[in-house]
């Protein structure tokens, strides 16, 4: 991933639209390099957070990344990683105080994660392994692949998680609707509780390598 | 290749240019946010006597329905009146008493404001009371309305900053506040006696504590707890006053 990308290359070669392809699945970052797992299980009780939370990981990785790479050659390698944690610091500030701003109430909802987007090992792993060796328009796409990557794990999680904890779908009622309660059923507690979404994840890593076998590791 | 000036130059341009970047994002969007958050508290008010306000129509409906605002001191005192619009008695206006720095002053013992608000609905007198408390990780606010009788509570809501989705924030849905409804803070005796949350809900207390009781809300039991010192902590500050005036 990290090898340098030739020049003059058109914006969307093949080589470029691999950068944004291939972290949505065959280099996933949770459930291939298993990064940002953390943030993954706390705020996917529910679909609403996970989607904003994805989108704005999308902005932060996406301007990020450029950021970084623009800056490349001037940053030391001695305090390279002083310099990332200020960009990512930096960006994750403004989204949040544009949410306040401009969508109160998701900034409510969303509550104490968008601040948690520094501590995202995801956004730190891209900076250092990509953006800081290669030229800004493959930063900005490897930045949005890894983003969307992280991204669609989240909603997924978040989907199934309140649908079967909560027996809604970014806040209807769906279960009640259908009628489902009057048969006997009940929602599973378990579900909004953060070791659930690990099993989901792990469910989806299990899924993925019965479809991609190479994935699955030796011994 | 890179020495050390350059390294301390190079980080402090960045600092000063971040630096600069962020404070005034902060102080360009700064009255925006201040209004989301007045908007918000007024909603909450609002929302405790199940007056549902959009961000748009809040303020109309506030001055439609809250008559009254009162500031009581420590001793049940009335300080100030705000009525109509008007500032009839007093220097502050209630809804700008910061609830914070007055439960800070009572927990360091000294004289302190206590904000009520009376609304007008339906020719009923309902009493509206703000909450503070702190959750698991940052402020619960909330509000909390009683009838005529300043006793049984017809509404309440309430709201955080940081508590997390799915548990503790579940403390801000309808199901959760909508149990308050109904309940008591005085006993037959005529002694204050908080609402309490607890595990297991009310039906685990004695007979005579079930009026005053609500079900928890299950991994979130650090949030339910600050929200009974919440109304332990404030509801106590208005006793003499509700002794005084409205029996």
């Amino acid at each position: 991933m990290s090898a340098e990308v030739k020049e003059r290359d058109p914006l969307f070669s093949p080589k470029n639209r691999k950068l944004l392809s291939t972290p949505l699945n065959r280099d996933n970052p949770i459930t291939v390099q298993v990064l940002g797992v953390c943030s993954a299980l706390a705020v996917t009780a529910k679909l609403e957070p996970s989607v904003v939370l994805a989108l704005s990981v999308v902005f932060v990785l996406g301007v990020g990344n450029v950021l970084i790479s623009l800056l490349r050659k001037t940053i030391a390698p001695r305090i390279r990683i002083i310099v990332q944690l200020t960009v990512i610091a930096t960006l994750v500030i403004l989204v949040d105080q544009f949410l306040l701003a401009f969508a109160y109430d998701v900034s409510k909802q969303l509550s104490v994660f968008v601040g948690l987007i520094i501590t995202n090992c995801i956004i730190m792993g891209r900076f250092e392994a990509f953006g800081m060796a290669n030229k800004p328009w493959p930063s900005f796409l490897d930045g949005i692949g890894n983003a969307l990557g992280y991204g669609w794990i989240l909603i997924v999680v978040g989907f199934f998680r309140e649908l079967l904890g909560s027996g809604t779908v970014w806040g209807y009622p769906v279960f009640e609707k259908i009628g489902l309660y009057n048969w006997g059923y009940e929602n599973n507690g378990m579900m909004i509780l953060p070791p659930m979404a690990l099993i989901v994840v792990g469910i989806i890593i299990w899924v993925q390598r019965s479809r991609v076998r190479d994935l699955i590791e030796e011994n | 290749m890179f020495s050390n000036r350059y390294i301390f130059i190079y980080s402090s341009v960045m600092v000063i240019i971040v630096a600069l970047l962020l404070s005034s994002t902060a102080m360009l969007l700064q009255p925006r946010q201040q209004e989301n958050i007045t908007i918000a508290n007024i909603q909450g008010i609002l929302a405790a006597v199940n007056i549902e306000a959009t961000s748009d129509n809040a303020e109309e409906l506030y001055q439609q329905y809250i008559k009254t605002e009162l500031a009581i001191d420590q001793d049940g005192q009335v300080t100030s009146v705000y009525r109509n619009g008007k500032l009839e008695e007093g220097e502050v206006r209630p809804f700008d008493i910061d609830l914070k720095k007055e439960l800070y002053n009572k927990k360091m013992g000294k004289p302190f404001l206590s904000p009520l608000f009376v609304a007008e609905i339906e020719g009923n007198t309902l009493y509206i009371v703000p909450l503070r408390g702190a959750g698991l990780w940052g402020p619960l606010y909330g509000n909390i309305a009683f009838g005529p009788d300043f006793n049984e509570i017809v509404g309440a809501n309430f709201s955080h900053d940081k508590e997390t989705p799915g548990l503790g924030a579940e403390i801000s849905l309808k199901e959760f506040s909508n149990q308050f409804i109904g309940k008591m803070i005085f006993d037959d005796a005529g002694q204050f006696n908080s609402v309490v949350v607890v595990k297991g809900g009310p039906s685990t207390l004695t007979p005579a504590m079930q009026i005053h009781g609500v079900d928890a809300i299950s991994g979130g039991t650090i949030t339910c707890t600050g929200v009974n010192d919440m109304l332990e902590n404030c509801l106590e500050n208005y006793n003499s006053y509700i002794q005084n005036t409205i029996k």
